[in-house]
């Protein structure tokens, strides 16, 4: 009823080729955008609970989604299956940190971005497999990346500077005159660093993934033979699909220890994560951006939720109790959802739009 | 008809095996610029893989193919794209996940010059470009009448709309060979009207040179100018409808012998 397109006219096609072509749409990410960048910061800097909010809600959830958008790029978009991404992630991180160091002058963010590039020349080495192999192979192949890369994580102790505990550990760190990472700095700072980098991202990511390059990707995915003949470069196209999806998960590593972990070990870089990220594209949606932030909500955000649920409305669990609900909670969720829409919450979203459209008079 | 004797493709006794199996022994033929050459046998007979070996999917152990006057040397699919051969396929080969607008744009692959930065903010050269692209793809759509299913996911299409949705892609490449691998197979009588208008139309309106492959003789010998037979990868004939028609050879292919 209020979901409508009628009456929104196109008459050129820059208009009607726009991601949002519905006003309605529009209107509603605008509001997503300002509550992202208003009225969480606010939340979090005036309630009492708001630095955890931040701190350990928030702030990974943009973090995570942007990595699950780097993945989504490799799987979603280009098909190539991968199992690296935790190790990709950690490339960005080690980077980074040797960046920080090395260069303490350094602007944090250019560093976070730069890191990236280390991440998506290792992403392309590792990516040459793919044009051999294919599917579950391929994923295999890219575990050797995920334990390489872990052994190397160890065993480069240069990476770490040497420390001891073998950890990176983020000191405080000034741009633009406010300290925006560290043990000091405030979440609310924090939060609107990592947010903004993320929409930015998300921003870029859709402006690709609608050009040529994008669709060379999803023609790769597709139907690889019918591409070649088309003209695209298999080399070409799965290559940079490595690429952009490994700096994405490389400024993703980057944020995830300088702006959320503060300190990090290997562990943070584990095949336990490659799941993890792998999960968050499957449930939110294999080739959607909508679908990232969708999953990387539901695998992180929505334990949270459960976690506070009973001491908030006043039920008194053993929390290891509530742990293990969790757990069963959460993997019902996981089978009910896939069982209901194989291709993740985005389609569901998808199709709620538009069964929307036609509400209430759907055969009319 | 007036380039005549033109000679666009010239494929010149070649030979594919695998391993032990020959699937073409010998062949030679040619398509004039601006006809519909057709390539018909009996299943088996070495058609798709002639037409694999001249988009550059297999590569031939003898003889040679010569496109505009040029030898071919051994090369990848995406360099025949780039001389401008198109190509649809025997079983559907679309891009499922895409739109049909989508499916249409990919055809533009190899016009579409902007680098990647241009493409990461999708303004200025990059917008611009894909405007320019959407107006000549907006004049296919119209072409082959598909506009109403524009925005529908090609896997979602009924069959004989996705064989149209598949030529439309293969017209977006602008080819100037079009080859067509059973472009009729599983329609009913007025799809196959349709194509067979929608065929002719493009040998006539864009001046493409057509070769295809197709089992339904009726529309073999009304739309092509001339036809090759093929049987057990060997070329038992080759010429105008009317003469392989006549030839006591295809007709032997065809209906069999008594021993």
């Amino acid at each position: 009823m209020f979901y409508r397109e009628a009456g929104q006219f196109k008459t050129d096609y820059k208009s009607d080729s726009a991601v949002f072509p519905i006003l309605q749409d529009r209107v509603g990410i605008a509001f997503m955008i300002f509550l992202a960048l208003v009225v969480v910061p606010l939340y979090g800097w005036s309630s009492s609970s708001g630095e955890f909010f931040l701190n350990g809600i928030m702030i990974p959830f943009m973090i995570f989604a942007l990595v699950t958008i780097g993945l989504n790029i490799l799987m979603g978009y280009a098909g190539q299956l991968s199992l690296g991404t935790g190790a990709f992630t950690g490339v960005g991180a080690y980077a980074c940190y040797k960046l920080i160091t090395h260069f303490p002058e350094l602007n944090l963010i250019v560093a976070v971005l730069m890191s990236g590039f280390f991440a998506a020349a290792v992403g392309i080495i590792f990516g040459l497999p793919s044009l051999r192999i294919k599917g579950l192979y391929l994923a295999v192949t890219t575990l050797a990346a995920q334990f390489f890369l872990e052994w190397l994580f160890i065993r480069w102790e240069w990476l770490y500077n040497y420390d001891p505990s073998g950890a990176l550990i983020v000191p405080d760190i000034t741009a633009f005159g406010i300290i925006i990472a560290g043990p000091s700095a405030n979440a609310v700072v924090k939060y609107l660093v990592v947010t903004l980098i993320v929409i930015f991202m998300t921003w870029i990511a859709s402006n690709v993934i609608r050009g040529r390059i994008g669709r060379s990707w999803m023609m790769i995915r597709d139907m690889d033979i019918a591409a070649e003949l088309m003209g695209v470069r298999p080399l070409a196209a799965k290559l940079s699909a490595f690429a952009m999806s490994s700096f994405y998960c490389g400024v993703g590593g980057a944020m995830m220890v300088f702006f959320w972990l503060g300190a990090a070990e290997v562990e943070s870089f584990d095949i336990n994560h490659s799941f993890l990220f792998l999960f968050m594209v499957i449930i939110g949606g294999m080739g959607s951006l909508i679908g990232s932030f969708m999953g990387a909500a539901f695998i992180w955000v929505l334990p949270i939720i459960i976690k506070f649920l009973p001491a908030t409305i006043g039920i008194e669990i053993y929390p290891s109790t509530v742990e293990h609900i969790n757990l069963m909670i959460i993997g019902g969720l996981i089978v009910f959802f896939l069982a209901v829409e194989p291709n993740g919450l985005a389609r569901l979203w998808q199709l709620a739009k538009e069964k929307l459209r036609v509400w209430p008079f759907p055969y009319a | 008809m007036s380039a005549e004797q033109e000679i666009l493709l010239d494929v010149k006794d070649i030979s594919l095996s695998f391993g032990g199996v020959k699937a073409i022994t010998d062949v030679s033929f040619n398509v004039r610029k601006g006809e519909v050459r057709a390539i018909i046998g009996p299943n088996g007979a070495g058609k798709t893989s002639m037409l694999n070996c001249i988009n550059g999917f297999y590569h031939p152990q003898v003889g040679t193919i010569s496109y505009k006057g040029e030898v071919r040397k051994a090369m990848r699919p995406y360099v025949a794209a780039s001389q401008g051969i198109a190509r649809t396929f025997q079983n559907v080969a679309l891009f499922r996940g895409m739109t049909t607008l989508d499916n249409i744009m990919s055809g533009r692959t190899l016009r579409m010059k902007r680098g990647f930065f241009w493409q990461m903010f999708r303004h200025g050269p990059a917008l611009a470009e894909e405007i320019e692209h959407r107006k000549r793809v907006e004049e296919i759509i119209d072409f082959l009448e598909i506009q109403a299913i524009r925005k529908t996911p090609v896997g979602r299409l009924p069959y004989g709309l996705q064989k149209r949705v598949e030529l439309a892609r293969a017209l977006a490449m602008e080819p100037e060979l079009l080859l067509l691998d059973e472009p009729m197979a599983g329609m009913n009588q007025e799809e196959k009207e349709d194509m067979s208008r929608f065929i002719l139309d493009v040998n006539s309106e864009f001046g493409t040179t057509v070769t295809l492959i197709e089992h339904d003789m009726g529309v073999v010998m009304d739309l092509s100018d001339r036809v090759v037979v093929l049987d057990y990868g060997k070329k038992i004939a080759d010429g105008t409808p009317e003469e392989v028609q006549n030839e006591q050879t295809v007709i032997d292919a065809y209906l069999g012998v008594p021993h």
